[in-house]
Parts: C-alpha cells; structure tokens; sequence
C-alpha cells in the first residue's frame, strides 16, 4: 500500500473525529457565557441551574477534544516530516502560538468553571467561563491561520538552509492575515456557533417533547435559538465572501466545487448533481450564470475551469462537488429550520410545535455533518497540494516511515476511535436522560 | 559570550524550560496514575483523580506548546524524531488518549468493572506514557542512527536499547516519587498515611535508578560530563541536584510536604539542566556518526521566526505563569470530593 494514502486517510480520520469536539467546545463556550451572565444580571437561579448542566456536558466534550487534539499536534511529526522540515519555520509558529495563547487559557481556567463553584465569588466564576471561551475560539483563530496558510501561502520565501532549502517566514503578519485566513476564520466561528446553538436546541426540544424540565427546556430554547438564527445566517453571509476569496486564488478548487470544466466560460451553479469526470459532464439541476454572477456580478461573465489547469494539478472533482453541495444544502435546511423556529417563537406557538421540536432534536447533526464537510471541500479541494501552489502531498510525507506502521496505526486509531464515540454518546446520553440536577437550582453554591 | 546571545542558544534553553515545566508538572499527575493501583478502596482512588483533576489537562498542555515550540523553532528536530520514533510516540499518543478518557469517565458510572477498567487503563496509560517518554529521551542523548539527509535510518527494536530502556524506568522512577509526594501534599487521613508509607520507597527505587544511569552515562557517554569538566562552575548544578534530592526524605520526615514537593521538581530541574548542558550544542545525538547529529545550529528555524517566537515567549508565557499560579493557588489545600467531583 501506498504511505502517502494511508498518511492522508489517518490524518483524515483523526482530523474528522477530533472536529467533532472543538466546535462544541467554541459554541457551548459561547452560549455557556450568555446563560452565566444572564444569572448575574437576574440573579435568576434557573439559569444557574442552565449553567451548571450545559458545564457538565461541556467538560465531557471537552475531554474528548483535549484527548484526541493532542494527536493533532504530533501528527505532522510523525507522519509529515518531509512537509514539518519544509515548512516548519512558518508553520510552526501558529501551532506554538496556538499553544501558549490558547490551549493553557483554555484548560486553565476550565478547571474553575468544572470544579469551582464553591471556591470563587460568582464572578470570577463568570470570568472563568469568558476566558474558556476566549480560548476556543483564539485556537480556532491559530489553527485556521495555520491551514489557511497552506492555502493561500503569504509572507515567505523559500531559501537554502543548513540542511535543505526550505520556506522562511519573511513578513510574521502577511503570514497570520493571508488573503484567506479572515473570512475562512469567520465561517469556521460561526460554524461552531450554531454547532453549539442546534445542540442546544436539540436537548431542550427533547425535553419539552417529552415534557420535563419544562422551564429549563424554554429558557434554554430562547437561547439557543437566537444563537441559532444568528448563526445560520452568519454562515451564510460568510461562506459566500469565502467563495469569493477561493474564486480568486485557488481557482481550480472553485472550478471542483462547481464541475466547471472549459477554460473559460460562464458558469452555473449546480443545485445538485453528479460529475462524471471522463466525460466532463455534470448531470444535474444548475442555474444558469448564477457562478459567473456572484464571483463577478455578471452572469455572462467566464470563471476558470478545470481545463485550464493540467491534468496533473486538479483536485478530485466529484467528491469536493459533492460535499460542497451537501454542505450548502444542509446549510439551507438549517437556516430554514431557525426562521421557522424564530416565527412560531413570535406567534407564541413554538414550544407546543411537536413536529418542529422532532426535527429540532435531529437537525443536530446538520452543523456536525456541514462542518465536516466543509473542511472535505477546503482540504481535498487544495489537492494536489499540501502548500497551495508550493509543495505537493506526496512530497509532504515522512521518508522513514513504512507503509506498514502507518497501517497499523491506522487500524487501532479506528479502533480506539470507534470505542470512544461508541462511550461519548452513551455518556452524553446518560447526561441528558439525568437532566438537570434538582439541587443545582437550591444550593448557593458561590463561596459567600 | 556572544553565544549566549544568539537566538538559537535562547530557544535551545527555552525548548528545556517548556520540556521541565511538562515535566515537573504532568510527571506528578502520570506518578498519581502509576501508583493508581495500589490503593484498594474506591473513595481512595477518586481522592486520587481528583487530587490532579482540575490541573492534568492543563500540565499536559505544557507537552503540546513544547511540541509546538520544537517544531517552530527547530522543525529539523521535530520531524527527525517524531517520524523516527514513529511506532513509539503512536504508542505514546494512545497512553495519553486513554489516560485523558479514564479519568474522565471512571466516576460516570457505578459499576465495579467499569471503574475497574478504567483504574487499570489510566494506571497503565500512565506507566507506559512515562516510559516511553524516558525511552525517547534516552535515545536522543545515547544516539540514534541518522543518514546525511537527517533521516531516522534504525529500527523499532533498536530504540529499546539498554541506555534508552534505563532512562525510560528512571523516568517512571522519577514521576512516581513526585507523584507519591503530591499525594501526600493533597491528602489527609487514612490515604495520607498509607501513601507517607510508600514514598521512601519510592525514593529509594528512583535513587537506584539515577545512580546506574549517572554511572551508565559516565562509563558509556563521555561527551555528557565534557562540558562539565570543561567549566567546573556547573558542578554546583551536578551537587544541587544531589541537594535536593537529599532533602526530599528529610522534609518527608518533618512533615513539610511542600518542601520535599518542591525539592522534587528542583532535583528535576537540575537532572534536566545537566542534561542540556551535557548535550550542548545538539539537540539530538547522532550514531554511529555523531557528525550527523542535529544541532541548534543545523536544525533551527531563521532568526526571523526565533525573533517572533521570542516575542510571542514574552508576551506568551507571564500571562501562563499567572493562569498556572492562580488556579494552583484557587485549588491549594486538601482534596474534598462533591457533586462535581470525577
């Protein structure tokens, strides 16, 4: 088997299943500071209680991210070394940077919020849930400067070293505010937002649906739903400006999105369908011009399309099609679901909505199943390249490594992998069937 | 002179203080787990876990920023090592997912063989983590075979050698010890008395261990005590150390639990001091051709990169030394389990 293949599809899998946490960690955070400040503000011990439950669950994804985030860190070590030697003096400093900025706020004052009740003034406490949030988020903020530097590279040159020549950073800011790093930062947050809000939203539609903790599953709803609606539309707005910033420079993973393929020609956009890449055909419904109108505000204008690029420099085509399509209807649908969310809300009719509360308690997977695919979009969209432009994947890959030990360490990653989310959902589930704890609603717990 | 000034020389003895700071503070939290087991009764136990549970996540995010800062600051070395000791940190990276998912859910559930499971993964997730660790840092002072491209040309097999297995048990030696202390710092008690009992010996297997692998490096690693001979000055690092590890006992037996803590992550400090200045200017060893050896002037990042790495340092790592202080100064004092405990 091939070391390259088997390297892409671990780094795949332990990508997809550590995403699974960090944006519950960015959107809960989020959420968890609105609900704590809404208790300070109210003295209302409802939302105390609202805090106390959502921090139980948050501190069980938490551990989740933290455990398997660490495999992250080591990874490019271990199974890119050719790419970690190459681009390590640019590269690098974001992964640290992440780790002082981020990682010891995050994980420091989380200690407070878990295990802090009784041993800090309400707050400090509130302070503590603030700087846990700040910390997501700042990770988020390192790590998409870091992969957006490989897409859109910026602020380096590549000299002779000692031992190689390698990518050096020149200009430390041009590096952080490379052309795609704002806005893919912007859609990755708000994609965690409403990963947190439908999460939420989720959990208290269950309860009302089954008629417990009914105040809580309100007061929660009210939160996450404007979370919710925020979010969704974020997304929207968001993911456009980054289409747009992918249509200028990374062209040809616009032109996969959309199975585009004439060197230059106005394009449509594909509702759905399906590329047969031998005959550079897509089959499918599209409206006409609509690419060409919103890359460049005319519908007859040409976008640049596969052939214009060889054959050698092509992304895969049907996969990034399809997941970008998928992305962008589950996208739709969410958006869907928070207006109708925010209008039976307005007529007052919204907790009593049953079939609204059912879709409520599945459409948590939609951000879950949007954010995977969206990342499927951006990172197979780069290929062929590790550094857009710079440096191809199969140069990226570690020379002393065989094919044989990334196999077995592919296999037991599944295997562990497979057993931890098998024991995160039935954790998460036993979380949610307990509720809210009754005396999280009496007891002060706040040192006097 | 003028070296001490360079950059590299800086981030050289930054990568050491982020790799101490790791040690010191995670090496107490994987002694907890070593000795795990040895407590029978399950309201000991969680006493255990939740001695370290607000701090262990945070202690091991001293390994994830020195990975970071290694790769950042010497790429060469972090992709040299990470690929070559491919198997072994994969195994590494195992013991820390099922250390970290142990203590989180060992308490969810009330069922004898699930905590049981979970006791005895984090116990040996721990041990193994620590070994390993030992095992790795062994191999970069003892040599490890590199070709002219600084690629890990060796085995497997060949990184379990003598040296490297010796300073892998010396490690989990070390990290039970300062585990075996933290406990009695955070206990009080029926739990305190018995773990009182265990740390003389705990003291007494690390002792053995550090003797054979000082005297191993001596006989073995001449290179190490160069410098030291060259520059007599650091012989007070070498009787320091010494110091403090003979004050652990001493303050063990007068009671004062956070001087033998902190004689404990002294005598850490010192071990690894002399490690570095042993090893200077490399940072990975090289055999059977030591000029093939990753140094801190072969393997570092442009001064561009170390100048804003230094920056980030400076603003970086205050800020982390008050978070560090504030939550070990909010969680001070005995262990009490509540509602909220693992």
């Amino acid at each position: 088997m091939d070391p390259v293949l088997l390297s892409r599809i671990q780094f795949g899998l332990t990508i997809s299943f550590h995403y699974i946490f960090p944006p519950l960690s960015i959107g809960l955070g989020m959420i968890l500071v609105l609900m704590e400040a809404l208790y300070l503000k109210t003295r209302n011990s409802l939302y105390q209680q609202m805090t106390r439950f959502w921090v139980r669950i948050f501190g069980l994804t938490f551990a989740l991210g933290v455990a398997t985030g660490v495999v992250m860190e080591f990874q490019f070590g271990t199974n890119w070394a050719t790419y970690s030697r190459f681009v390590g003096d640019v590269f690098g400093s974001a992964l640290a940077a992440e780790g002082i900025f981020a990682f010891f706020l995050e994980s420091g004052f989380l200690a407070i919020l878990l295990f802090g009740w009784d041993k800090v003034s309400p707050r400090v406490h509130m302070l503590s849930t603030i700087m846990v949030a700040l910390g997501a988020h700042f990770s988020a903020i390192w790590i998409v400067v870091a992969d957006s530097w490989m897409q859109t590279p910026a602020g380096f040159h590549v000299v002779q070293a000692a031992l190689r020549p390698r990518a050096e950073i020149t200009d430390f800011w041009a590096m952080v505010f490379n052309p795609s790093s704002v806005i893919r930062l912007a859609h990755t947050i708000v994609g965690a937002w409403q990963t947190g809000a439908f999460f939420v939203l989720s959990v208290s539609a269950y309860y009302l649906l089954r008629r417990r903790h009914q105040e809580f599953a309100r007061a929660s709803m009210n939160i996450g739903l404007s979370v919710a609606i925020v979010a969704s539309l974020g997304s929207l707005v968001t993911g456009h400006s980054s289409g747009l910033v992918v249509s200028q420079y990374q062209p040809a993973k616009l032109a996969a999105m959309e199975g585009h393929f004439p060197a230059s020609a106005p394009a449509g956009m594909y509702l759905f369908g399906w590329v047969n890449e031998d005959e550079q055909r897509v089959i499918g419904v599209s409206v006409p011009g609509m690419l060409s109108l919103l890359t460049h505000g005319d519908a007859s204008s040409p976008v640049t399309g596969l052939n214009a690029f060889p054959p050698e420099d092509r992304p895969p085509v049907n996969p990034v099609f399809q997941a970008f399509h998928a992305m962008v209807g589950i996208g739709m649908i969410l958006i869907g679901l928070s207006l109708l969310g925010a209008i039976l809300w307005w007529w007052g009719t919204l907790f009593e909505a049953r079939w609204l509360l059912w879709m409520y308690v599945f459409a948590v997977l939609g951000p879950q199943a949007a954010n995977q695919l969206g990342w499927f979009t951006a990172e197979v969209g780069r290929q062929p390249w590790i550094v857009y432009g710079l440096m191809r994947t199969t140069e990226g890959v570690s020379r002393s490594v065989s094919a044989g030990q990334v196999l077995t360490s592919l296999l037991f990653f599944g295997l562990i992998y497979l057993l931890l989310f098998g024991l995160f959902i039935y954790l998460l589930d036993q979380k949610i069937r307990h509720g809210p704890a009754a005396d999280d609603l009496e007891v002060a717990y706040h040192r006097k | 002179m003028n070296a001490l000034l360079d950059l590299r020389v800086i981030w050289y003895g930054l990568v050491g203080v982020l790799l101490t700071g790791y040690a010191i503070l995670d090496g107490f939290d994987l002694g907890v787990g070593a000795l795990h087991l040895f407590t029978k009764k399950d309201e000991h136990r969680r006493l255990m876990l939740n001695s370290i549970g607000p701090v262990w996540d945070g202690n091991e995010v001293w390994l994830v920023t020195g990975g970071g800062a290694l790769f950042a600051a010497f790429p060469e070395v972090y992709a040299t090592v990470f690929s070559g000791f491919y198997s072994a940190f994969i195994l590494l990276l195992f013991g820390l997912i099922f250390r970290a998912v142990a203590i989180e859910f060992r308490s969810k559930l009330p069922m004898r063989w699930w905590r049981q499971m979970w006791d005895g993964s984090f116990a040996v997730a721990s041990v193994v983590s620590s070994l390993l660790m030992g095992i790795a840092f062994g191999n970069v002072v003892w040599g490890i075979p590199l070709d002219e491209q600084r690629e890990f040309v060796g085995t497997f097999l060949g990184l379990l050698n003598p040296f490297a297995l010796l300073v892998g048990v010396t490690t989990v030696a070390l990290f039970t010890m300062h585990g075996a202390i933290y406990v009695v710092l955070k206990t009080e008690g029926e739990l305190q008395d018995m773990v009182r009992g265990w740390v003389n010996n705990t003291i007494i297997f690390f002792v053995i261990c550090y003797g054979i692998t000082t005297m191993a490096t001596l006989v073995y690693l001449p290179h190490m005590s160069r410098h030291i001979m060259d520059y007599p000055v650091f012989f007070l690092v070498g009787l320091l150390t010494m110091l403090a590890i003979a004050n652990i006992p001493r303050a063990i037996h007068h009671g004062r639990n956070f001087q033998a803590f902190l004689s404990s992550g002294a005598a850490m400090a010192g071990l690894m001091l002399l490690a570095a200045i042993g090893m200077f200017p490399f940072l990975v060893m090289a055999r059977p051709n030591p000029w093939l050896g990753l140094t801190l002037y072969n393997a570092a990042s442009s001064l561009k990169t170390l100048l804003v790495m230094l920056i980030i340092a400076a603003i970086g790592v205050p800020l982390v030394l008050a978070y560090t202080f504030s939550i070990y100064y909010i969680f001070r004092g005995k262990v009490k389990l509540d509602t909220m405990s693992y």
